[in-house]
């Protein structure tokens, strides 16, 4: 009787997320042409995706490619999203709730909106910060920031930082506001300062929000896609300086490498797989820094 | 704590960080705006004021003679069907996990909620072949099924920790009285759930109505589109028509925009809702 209850959700949740998952794992030790792939070949896509010269030099790139989106992501975004949460939870301020509401407006926002907005504001030509920075005479910093390879993955993590930076401050906000009070009174009590405070009882009590925080941002950023195809295209131009595990997999496995235009999905079911291996050893790492059950967390921004 | 009359000496710094922040979230979003509704050569001669004649031309042309409409009910229905099935789907699940006192209703819970920590992209291969075996490829509907599946985890785990906590006596009661557990479910559990139903529809409809994945991997077709994957084309077909452009780019993100200020508080604990309480 119960079971009936539950088994629409089971199927459709069975149909159209378990079993792709798991199944597009085993089809990564098959090929075939076009859609249909029904030719076994062991470990070959494995093979190709990290001895072919062509193929392994791409996936390297855009594997290293993540971790400095995520290197960055983690500096800018998080430190940013830990600074306004401790400004918003401290001494009363005027207008924390106007702030708030300010800092999570990009949250709300596609991604592939904003990355068109600031793809316009940077132009080169006619873009307002390059507008903006002549009219305050710094010329010499009117730069085509997303057509250098030295500079565009920098920006791209930036705009993407500006977008999720409400994530990681909402949730510190969440822990800070369940420390109890009295720790604080406390602390002062003994004379620390600010600073004191902050490091000795604030970031040790923090520490599991850091461990999710740090999770989420890792399973967003080994599955960002839509900031590099708004801002840049699905190539990761300008010479694959943006190219993400992301945009490799949608290249190799959707889409098809240019000028083929046939996806090779065995190949794309190995990037996809491979992905899912970095992700599984990354929360399993975070669980045992942090020592916190922080898996339930990844799914929720695993999706943008 | 409240230390009224002693100034806070840090409270300039403050707001030079967080002015300068919400400067930075509203310019690029003004400039946009006001930008729509400007003629070309205005914007080059002032593109940060506001608009010194104002130009319908852009939101004219995406009204009477552009695809965008339709797009743009293709997303509302996309969006509005999923929610239905997923709170639904969702709340009938948990509730059967919940009053289902066995080991399978147990695995059944841990089941959903292992696809909290699966991004569903992983699949993509497998379902664009399952989409082709259902005919769905290269129609709108073709995302409805995936958006539903992908929302379930959340609903069910959000759902059942809702319901196990409500007291026992109040559905206890109309067993005895004989009523059938759908009865219950609608007329007792349903009502009671609905703080919870809400964070879960608000958790999952950002990421619906602004998802570009699968209406991008899926559907190729003109008509068919969502709007997000009718925004993609801008760049190529109005190449230099800007108050278009930015009419289509206002357009698609101020009724997300409008929604949230009106519900700023639910927005904010529904979609950090998956995360805190991890």
């Amino acid at each position: 009787m119960w079971l009936l209850f539950a088994l629409p959700a089971i199927a459709v949740y069975t149909a159209f997320m378990a079993f792709p998952v798991v199944n597009s794992m085993r089809l990564s030790f098959f090929s075939g042409s076009g859609y249909s792939l029904d030719n076994f070949v062991g470990f070959d896509n494995y093979v190709r995706l990290f001895a072919d010269p062509e193929i392994s030099s791409r996936f390297w790139c855009a594997f290293r490619n993540n971790w400095v989106f995520f290197g960055i992501t983690m500096l800018v975004q998080n430190s940013f999203g830990l600074l306004f949460a401790l400004i918003l939870t401290g001494k009363p301020l005027a207008g924390k709730g106007f702030f708030r509401t300010v800092i999570f407006i990009p949250v709300t926002l596609s991604v592939l909106v904003t990355g068109y907005i600031w793809k316009l504001i940077l132009n080169p030509q006619w873009g307002a910060l390059n507008l903006f920075l002549a009219k305050v005479g710094l010329q010499s910093l009117a730069l085509p920031w997303l057509g250098d390879p030295r500079t565009a993955l920098a920006v791209v993590t930036l705009v993407s930082a500006w977008q999720w930076v409400g994530m990681p401050t909402m949730m510190f906000i969440a822990g800070l506001e369940r420390i109890p009070e009295d720790l604080f009174e406390s602390a002062q009590i003994d004379g620390a300062g600010v600073w004191r405070v902050f490091a000795q009882v604030k970031l040790p009590l923090l520490m599991p929000i850091v461990g999710i925080v740090t999770v989420l941002t890792f399973v967003g950023n080994f599955n960002a896609f839509d900031v590099v195809y708004a801002m840049e295209g699905a190539n990761g131009p300008p010479s694959y300086s943006t190219d993400l595990m992301g945009t490799f997999f949608y290249r190799t496995g959707i889409a098809g490498q240019h000028p083929v235009g046939i996806p090779d999905m065995g190949l794309g079911a190995a990037v996809a797989t491979v992905t899912f291996v970095v992700l599984f050893a990354g929360i399993l790492l975070a669980n045992r820094l942090t020592g916190e059950r922080v898996a339930g967390a990844a799914g929720a921004k695993g999706r943008e | 704590m409240a230390k009224h009359g002693v100034r806070d000496r840090s409270a300039p710094l403050k707001y030079l960080v967080l002015g300068f922040w919400s400067l930075l979230v509203i310019f690029p979003l003004w400039t946009m705006v006001v930008n729509s509704f400007k003629f070309k050569n205005d914007i080059y001669l002032d593109p940060f004021g506001p608009p010194m004649r104002v130009n319908l031309e852009g939101y004219k042309t995406v009204f009477e003679n552009s695809p965008f409409p339709r797009y743009f009910l293709n997303s509302f229905a996309v969006t509005v069907i999923s929610l239905a099935l997923i709170l639904f789907l969702g709340s009938l699940a948990a509730y059967a996990c919940v009053r289902w006192n066995s080991r399978a209703s147990r695995w059944i819970y841990l089941f959903f909620v292992a696809g909290l920590t699966v991004p569903i992209k992983i699949g993509s291969v497998n379902l664009m072949q399952i989409m082709i075996g259902l005919g769905l490829l290269d129609k709108t509907a073709s995302v409805v099924p995936v958006y539903v599946a992908m929302g379930l985890p959340i609903a069910v785990y959000a759902l059942y920790e809702f319901i196990r906590g409500l007291p026992n006596e109040l559905t206890e009661a109309a067993l005895i009285d004989g009523t059938g557990p759908f009865r219950i479910y609608r007329s007792i559990v349903m009502p009671l759930v609905k703080p919870a139903l809400a964070t879960v529809a608000i958790f999952n409809l950002v990421p619906i109505w602004n998802d570009l994945w699968f209406p991008l991997i899926f559907i190729r077709k003109d008509d068919q589109r969502t709007l997000i994957l009718g925004v993609t084309r801008l760049f190529g077909e109005y190449q230099t028509d800007w108050s278009k452009i930015l009419a289509v780019l206002s357009l698609s993100c101020v009724p997300v925009i409008i929604l949230y200020l009106a519900m700023a508080k639910q927005f904010i604990a529904g979609l950090t809702a998956g995360a805190v309480k991890g």
